[in-house]
């Protein structure tokens, strides 16, 4: 298997040195060579990608076609795809056909790239370790016996193995950034808004948002150009003007002013990945940045308002799998209130269960203004926290997971010590912030994140921030040991 | 703020999702856990600050009251558990 960007096989289809037939046949041999072993693909249709594959071939040689014409992306399994199997990594959804498109999906569609097939995913999102999902855990590229993240870890994995370029991937509270962290790779969050969740199966509506995985700032950069736009079908899309994520991906970043929030290097950061950030940020001012402190006094409290609003906005989105429309449906029950216990008796993983009965439990009579209310008066906080930081700084920048990749099995039964792993990444999507993790560096032969956040809609910014990095280090192009054999 | 074996079963109620005696006492302890974990937004002062519910301040968009959906009812049924005459079918609720 060859290590293709998506930069280069762009450029390769479009030279006509190979045809999307030829590439989408290498990505699919190598998912049936390596997937059993990592697990990070739910549904592979290989008629329908090679049919897709043959469709842009026709459109390349005609001379036409968009920059990912031919280019295969694997699709997280949240994202309905017509006529595909679309899991959300749960037993409720495990014979669910989408019957339409989401926007993202529909979107690559019309520039026609491949889709390579649904990634694997811990179950509905919740989960940072991607051992929720109903279809089996992940491994992580770097060493199996670890877990990939989460939630999107079977995007994260699927990249990290080669067998695919690029992967969609949904970020609710550090389902991004927190895998490609853990995998070496390139994460993008978007501000909230920029793009489209209709057709993302939902987890927490005020927080879920979708973006791109790769190896590089510039594949993102690439996918982002088709990913984000105003969507009508989304009631919470921002019709922000449509922006080119390559054109200034070049420029020098001499004079950028990072923030380093002291909360970010504090008690719980492993010291070996303080140590990789370190050095990353010393290549920050090599490249011509100055360092500026700030202060985001309301870091810890991020966990707790987060496993308030998350639940609570889960709780009232996931009422709508009861076995009528679509879906599982237990096998015998006596009345409709029966069947609709059993059926998400059934259908629900313990971790689902749990975050749904929190949810109900927060916003049930008598507690609503001691929890729903005062995690959102304290979301409000926590945005102005950002607010005051950007005054003085372009970027903020710090770890993204307070860890290397763990063990499996290491933390499943201890919800609490799982939520801890998203400490530096929730904050940002209470705030509606853009968020990115770039490869910085290895300790113990494991991939180690930076996470850069940006201002609202700053995502350019953060793409040239990050390439620059990239253009002056080699971290993004490590490779997994056989991953590309 | 402690919750109770009864409390989670009664919430497991309202959320419609049977639980089991032994799923209860086993959801107690983690959800113990959770709400201790919750219990440090107490220590705030959040008197005068105004709830944010969303990500960003935009109003609710509105759009023109015209039909923009096509029917679609044989195809959006057809992955139902059940249906019969366009019509899904759950167990009988009246008399």
């Amino acid at each position: 298997m060859k290590d293709w960007s998506i930069k280069e096989l762009s450029n390769l289809l479009r030279e006509k040195k190979i045809s999307s037939v030829e590439i989408t046949t290498d990505y699919l041999q190598h998912i049936k060579k390596k997937n059993p072993e990592i697990n990070a693909f739910i549904t592979v249709d290989e008629g329908r990608s090679l049919d897709q594959a043959k469709l842009a071939d026709q459109i390349i040689q005609k001379g036409e076609g968009d920059v990912l014409t031919g280019v295969p992306i694997a699709q997280k399994d949240i994202f309905c795809a017509e006529d595909w199997l679309t899991t959300c990594g749960s037993k409720m959804l495990h014979n669910f056909i989408a019957p339409y498109d989401a926007t993202v999906v529909k979107k690559f569609n019309e520039v026609g790239a491949v889709n390579l097939g649904k990634t694997n995913m811990d179950e509905f999102a919740m989960g940072s370790s991607n051992e929720t999902s109903y279809f089996g855990g992940v491994k992580n590229p770097w060493d199996l016996t670890r877990v990939p993240g989460g939630s999107s870890g079977g995007s994260a994995a699927a990249i990290a193995a080669r067998m695919c370029p690029g992967a969609t991937a949904t970020d609710t509270g550090g389902s991004i950034r927190q895998p490609a962290s853990l995998c070496g790779l390139t994460g993008l969050k978007p501000t909230y808004g920029l793009v489209s969740r209709y057709g993302m199966i939902a987890f927490a509506s005020s927080l879920d948002q979708a973006g791109p995985m790769a190896k590089s700032s510039e594949d993102c950069a690439m996918m982002m150009n088709v990913m984000a736009g105003f969507d009508p079908k989304d009631s919470t899309s921002i019709d922000h003007k449509k922006e080119d994520y390559i054109k200034n991906i070049d420029q020098p970043i001499e004079g950028l002013k990072i923030g380093l929030p002291k909360e970010y290097f504090a008690e719980g950061l492993d010291s070996d990945v303080a140590k990789v950030i370190e050095a990353a940020i010393d290549q920050y001012k090599k490249l011509g940045a100055t360092i500026v402190d700030v202060s985001l006094p309301n870091t810890n409290l991020s966990i707790p308002v987060y496993y308030v609003l998350a639940p609570a906005e889960a709780s009232s989105n996931l009422s709508r799998y009861d076995g009528v429309r679509y879906g599982h449906r237990t096998s015998q029950y006596d009345d409709l209130m029966d069947m609709y216990c059993k059926t998400r008796q059934e259908g629900f993983g313990e971790e689902v269960k749990r975050r749904i009965l929190i949810g109900t439990y927060v916003l049930s009579a008598g507690y609503y203004d001691a929890y729903y209310l005062k995690a959102q008066q304290i979301r409000h906080l926590i945005s102005e926290d950002f607010k005051k930081a950007f005054k003085v700084c372009d970027v903020i920048m710090g770890p993204t997971a307070p860890s290397t990749a763990f063990k499996a099995n290491e933390k499943i039964d201890d919800p609490v010590t799982m939520y801890l792993q998203d400490i530096y990444t929730i904050a940002t999507n209470l705030a509606g912030l853009p968020g990115m993790s770039i490869p910085a560096g290895f300790v113990n032969k494991l991939p180690v994140g930076l996470q850069i956040i940006g201002n609202y809609f700053d995502e350019a910014r953060m793409l040239n921030v990050a390439h620059q990095f990239q253009k002056a280090t080699d971290w993004h192009k490590a490779i997994p040991e056989g991953a590309l054999s | 703020m402690s919750i109770t074996h009864d409390e989670i079963k009664k919430i497991a109620h309202l959320a419609r999702i049977k639980i089991t005696e032994e799923e209860a006492d086993a959801t107690l302890k983690k959800l113990s856990g959770i709400l201790n974990l919750i219990e440090d937004m107490k220590k705030v002062d959040t008197t005068n600050i105004s709830p944010m519910s969303h990500a960003q301040s935009v109003t609710q968009r509105l759009r023109d009251d015209v039909v923009t959906e096509t029917n679609q009812r044989e195809k959006l049924q057809k992955i139902a558990p059940e249906v019969s005459d366009g019509l899904y079918i759950v167990p009988q609720v009246i008399e």
